[in-house]
């Protein structure tokens, strides 16, 4: 009997039995995250502004760019950062419900900026401008395809944050996964206007 | 901002005191900072739109240079309002890890440039109809 206690006072732990969050550790480190993200998005704008004017005979920015499209898609991206933010003001609120909606609102905003960019992408490859075209379009479907990858995968990560919301409500854990989620949809945003601004508008202005 | 946060402190101070509020308060806004940076980011992305759609400039580098500040102002308002970025989040962290990115993005962007620009000066020149005709 005795030994069994003298064993179990002296078992050696080598994990923390609860759950531990330092200080706030998990937003410093997520935007950490974001910063090198930030990094791969300078590396793909400089490759596009050094050969972005590399057409090979082809066809020029002012040839493909449709700005109407673009103006559309980048006001549906918008719309969904205001409507990430209603989400988060929600989810501060403790609204569990009003949450879900906003997130939902979110996420088509996000599909419609997705099904936009794609349906640009399948007339400029229908056109003869796929990405094998010239340097100028290779940079350019890397640069937004890219960053539309991330709005992609943006949009699964809020479809699983709304499964586990729907499921476990907003504890703690939820609320601290939609902060790091909206960080990362907020930063998105950020991207699309260096992409819209650098690429599309001044690409049209020649 | 300020009474908004000490709300919060008070609602979850005791409940569980594991959780960092320094770090929380830097995601927190309000429904008027986000209306805010939304109203601003939407002039700021209507204005250059307008700019080049409508041609409103003669001069192609007047029009270019304030596409490029407009956008830089709007990065800006984004950071502020919707990012929730200040000088204080996460001791301050937060902004160091900003501007170390902000520094390498310019280091990348005008070196990229600068050096790629002499290479081409460097090599055998070209008419623009070349410059064109490049791969």
């Amino acid at each position: 009997m005795s030994v069994t206690k003298i064993d179990t006072a002296e078992k050696p732990q080598f994990y923390l039995t609860e759950e531990h969050h330092p200080e706030g550790s998990t937003n410093l480190g997520f935007w950490l995250y974001i910063m090198s993200d930030c990094l791969i998005f300078a590396i793909l704008f400089a490759t596009y502004a050094v050969v972005g004017r590399n057409y090979a005979a082809g066809p020029s920015p002012a040839d493909l760019f449709e700005l109407p499209l673009v103006a559309v898609n980048t006001a549906m991206l918008l719309f969904s950062s205001i409507t990430y933010g209603f989400a988060m003001l929600q989810m501060e609120r403790g609204g569990k419900a009003e949450t879900l909606f906003w997130l939902a609102v979110t996420a088509v905003f996000g599909a419609i900026f997705i099904g936009l960019e794609l349906y640009e992408f399948v007339n400029l490859i229908h056109e003869g401008a796929g990405p094998q075209r010239s340097a100028f379009l290779s940079a350019f479907f890397t640069l937004v395809g890219t960053h539309g990858l991330h709005v992609t995968f943006g949009i699964v990560w809020l479809l699983t944050l709304m499964t586990q919301v729907a499921k476990h409500g907003l504890v703690p854990a939820n609320k601290r996964r939609l902060m790091c989620l909206s960080m990362f949809w907020h930063f998105l945003d950020v991207v699309w206007i260096g992409v819209f601004s650098f690429v599309y508008l001044m690409g049209v202005v020649g | 901002m300020t009474t908004h946060s000490h709300t919060h402190d008070d609602h979850h101070g005791h409940s569980h005191d594991h959780h960092g509020h320094g770090g929380h308060e830097a995601a927190h806004g309000s429904f008027k900072s986000y209306m805010i940076g939304f109203v601003l980011s939407v002039i700021l992305t209507a204005i250059p739109f307008w700019l080049v759609m409508a041609d409103v400039f003669d001069s192609k580098s007047a029009t270019v240079a304030a596409v490029m500040i407009l956008g830089a102002v709007q990065i800006v308002v984004h950071m502020i309002y919707f990012l929730h970025m200040n000088t204080k989040s996460e001791g301050g962290w937060i902004m160091m890890a900003a501007i170390f990115t902000i520094v390498l993005v310019v280091i990348c962007l005008t070196g990229s440039l600068w050096v790629m620009h002499h290479l081409n000066a460097n090599m055998m020149t070209m008419s623009p109809e070349m410059m064109k005709n490049m791969p």
